[in-house]
């Protein structure tokens, strides 16, 4: 690594907050005692929820399948831990609406037993494709947050061009140090999963950032990298300043690109990954082993002992707290991620996801509950924090209105809810929360929209329908009335029908007696009739 | 002058058949009026509005035979929509035509169902599937929500049942604006 500092860019905003991570980066990272039941909600990532392929009864090893992706964005789910499947139920899960989703749940066994045939792959480098495949099978997704499935961002698709990886280890936001942690202590593991990544994008280059109040990760990279070193790979100091773990930013603070408003960094040439996926990614591939556990922050001073621990998926969170020495006294707010971008929960009983990275019991001093709103005074200290380099002030008074095209004008779908503006706002609005329920308006609203065009084809289809079906009876009944008529014009038209009816039976009667071939004619001849009535019978 | 005479008016007869022709090649056959007011309705198709679905009530509308507060299954974004469209002033629902209610689907109870066909010959948007003396059933994501199926049964046996939150579909709430606030409630 070069001393010589490379020059860095500036992302428009940003605060400088309080980092908070040295409450956590004390103690090593330990695992928890093996929780009796886990709880595996089958979406726990952007996309379509996974498919179980197990049934409740049935005994499953640590990394079995438990349910399979469904379509290109969705992931698979792995059991943690060997175990029987003990139902698959509707069960609370870590969202801000407090609503329950269809997730396993599984009885550990205690044995932990890993299943057989992860090792044993042919140790062949890869191609892209195969590699690919195998971040798929693994059920890995972004460890960032986001949770998107991370092979789709390995296929940007045949038109763009790469250039660099960027592995994302700024992690801003204050109390997490999950990351942190995870640079300490698998620094040559995640230079590893950094070099698959690259060689599943195609890229020689990859820039991994940090930021500066991590000097202990820094160190840590840095030696792993001299310890086998990778001309394409280059570790980047950069300033801490909140939101630069925001992808677009440290986009922008690492090679000076802007991602366009409403794209994404392939369009540029850049993949970002998390730190977390890369060493996912080095797991999946040497060992085999699919997504099951990651690093999770427990900190704030409502625990006893904030530290950071290894978690299986599906460990609620009561089971983490626990394992840090319980709840304080101090204990008032409960919230998974950070006190920036996450929620808070209603109950510890819900468990932790592959998107989940931080467990914050909050005393009332650290978050405070907010004062009441005042009205905006339009001082702009929102629009000079935006990281977006939006209008936070305009979003806000359309949002408010609840006029959506308005808002979509004003790009609220590149807000990143960093929350800056809501932070720095003197008169204390929610501004983030208005953002948001805009988002989900909108979304609400574009589903309305297609339901109700789908509810007008079909209504027009049934009106086309009607008035086919009437105009073929109206065909049918001119039709039969005109042979009426026709027939009516005879003068004896009764006794011409009855002679027609003794031939009929005179036929039959010979057919009777004869042959089958003399049978032919009479049987024809009745066609007629048959389909007379049968118009007869159908007439309304 | 003449010449200039001359020239407009041979431009002016130009221009004249270019737009007749234009007019009837490229002809629009129906109303965009109508059609844009037809896509701010809900497409419920339920008939509250007095007309025989939501492009007659669209239709009325363009020709001024009908308010546009007489939607109930749009409530007031839809009379909002409309005002914006049109340039009138938005009023609230006539109580005449019912009133505003969260979004139901059809729901049948198939142990009571008798298979007697009529519900799926009122549905306006065939979200019924069934045939005679079979067990009928409500395809979910296509019901409007219209109730018009529910008159007909002889037995009784539909509801209109809530649709259920899910993931997909919650919304976070509208921030409280805090009431204490004089100047920020007005």
């Amino acid at each position: 690594m070069s001393r010589s500092d490379p020059p860095l860019w500036r992302f428009h905003g940003g605060l400088k907050l309080s980092g908070h991570k040295s409450e956590s980066t004390g103690l090593p990272v330990t695992e928890p005692p093996l929780p009796q039941r886990l709880i595996l909600p089958l979406q726990q990532h952007i996309g379509r929820p996974a498919e179980p392929c197990v049934s409740v009864g049935t005994r499953v090893l640590k990394g079995q399948l438990l349910a399979a992706a469904d379509g290109y964005i969705s992931a698979s789910l792995h059991a943690p831990t060997s175990g029987l499947v003990e139902s698959i139920e509707m069960r609370p899960i870590p969202h801000p609406s407090g609503l329950s989703a269809p997730s396993v749940v599984l009885r550990s066994d205690g044995e932990d037993q890993w299943i057989d045939g992860l090792t044993d792959q042919d140790s062949a480098p890869l191609d892209a494709i195969a590699l690919r495949h195998r971040v798929r099978a693994a059920g890995i997704v972004g460890l960032g947050g986001a949770a998107f499935p991370a092979a789709v961002k390995l296929n940007p698709g045949p038109q763009r061009i790469l250039e660099q990886l960027i592995l994302n280890g700024a992690e801003c936001e204050p109390y997490i140090s999950c990351d942190d942690m995870l640079m300490r202590e698998r620094a040559a593991d995640i230079l590893s999963g950094a070099g698959l990544l690259c060689r599943a994008l195609g890229v020689a280059r990859c820039l991994i950032g940090i930021e500066d109040n991590k000097p202990e990760a820094l160190a840590a990279l840095e030696a792993a990298l001299a310890a086998s070193p990778n001309p394409g790979v280059e570790v980047r100091r950069v300033p801490t300043i909140y939101p630069t773990g925001g992808e677009k930013q440290l986009i922008r603070v690492l090679t000076g690109k802007e991602v366009p408003a409403h794209g994404i960094p392939a369009e540029i040439g850049i993949v970002c990954h998390n730190v977390g996926t890369a060493l996912a990614v080095h797991e999946a591939m040497t060992l085999g082993r699919p997504l099951i556990s990651r690093y999770i922050t427990v900190t704030g001073q409502g625990v006893a002992t904030p530290r950071n621990l290894e978690v299986r998926f599906g460990t609620p969170v009561s089971e983490l707290v626990a394992a840090c020495g319980g709840y304080t006294e101090r204990a008032d707010r409960l919230i998974i991620g950070g006190p920036m971008m996450g929620f808070a929960l209603a109950t510890d009983e819900v468990p932790v996801v592959k998107g989940s990275n931080c467990i914050l019991v909050a005393s009332n001093q650290e978050l405070p509950q907010p004062g009441p709103v005042m009205p905006c005074i339009r001082c702009g200290a929102c629009t000079e924090v935006c990281p977006a380099g939006l209008l936070p002030q305009q979003l806000y008074w359309y949002a408010r209105a609840r006029d959506f095209d308005k808002v979509q004008d004003y790009s609220v779908f590149d807000c990143i809810e960093c929350g800056c503006c809501a932070t720095v706002c003197p008169s204390r609005i929610p501004l983030v929360q208005y953002y948001r329920y805009a988002k989900t308006a909108i979304w609400a609203q574009e589903r309305e929209k297609e339901k109700a065009d789908l509810a007008r084809q079909r209504h027009q289809f049934r009106l086309e329908r009607q008035d086919r079906e009437k105009n073929e009876r109206a065909a049918r009944m001119s039709k039969k009335r005109a042979a009426l008529e026709v027939s009516d014009t005879g003068s004896d038209s009764k006794k011409a029908a009855i002679e027609a009816a003794l031939a009929r039976a005179r036929a039959k009667k010979a057919g009777v007696r004869s042959d089958a071939s003399s049978t032919a004619a009479p049987e024809s001849a009745r066609i007629p009739e048959t389909a007379d009535d049968r118009a007869r019978t159908e007439k309304p | 002058m003449l010449s200039a005479i001359l020239m407009f008016s041979g431009l002016g007869a130009a221009f004249g058949l270019l737009l007749g022709y234009a007019a009837t090649r490229f002809r629009v056959d129906s109303d965009p009026v109508v059609d844009q007011i037809d896509s701010l309705l809900p497409q419920t198709q339920c008939g509250q509005c007095g007309f025989a679905g939501c492009h007659p009530y669209a239709e009325a509308m363009a020709n001024g035979d009908a308010d546009i507060n007489q939607c109930p299954p749009g409530g007031e974004a839809t009379i909002q929509a409309l005002a914006d469209l049109l340039g009138r002033d938005p009023k609230p629902l006539n109580p005449e035509h019912g009133e505003e209610k969260p979004k139901l689907v059809a729901l049948i109870d198939e142990k009571t169902c008798i298979g007697c066909t009529l519900c799926i010959q009122a549905c306006p948007v065939d979200a019924i599937l069934g045939a005679a003396k079979q067990m009928h059933t409500v395809i979910e994501s296509e019901c409007t929500g219209c109730e018009l199926c529910i008159e007909p049964c002889p037995v009784d046996c539909i509801d209109m049942v809530e649709v259920e939150q899910s993931l997909d579909t919650w919304q976070w709430p509208y921030p409280s604006t805090g009431s204490s606030i004089v100047s920020d409630a007005a």
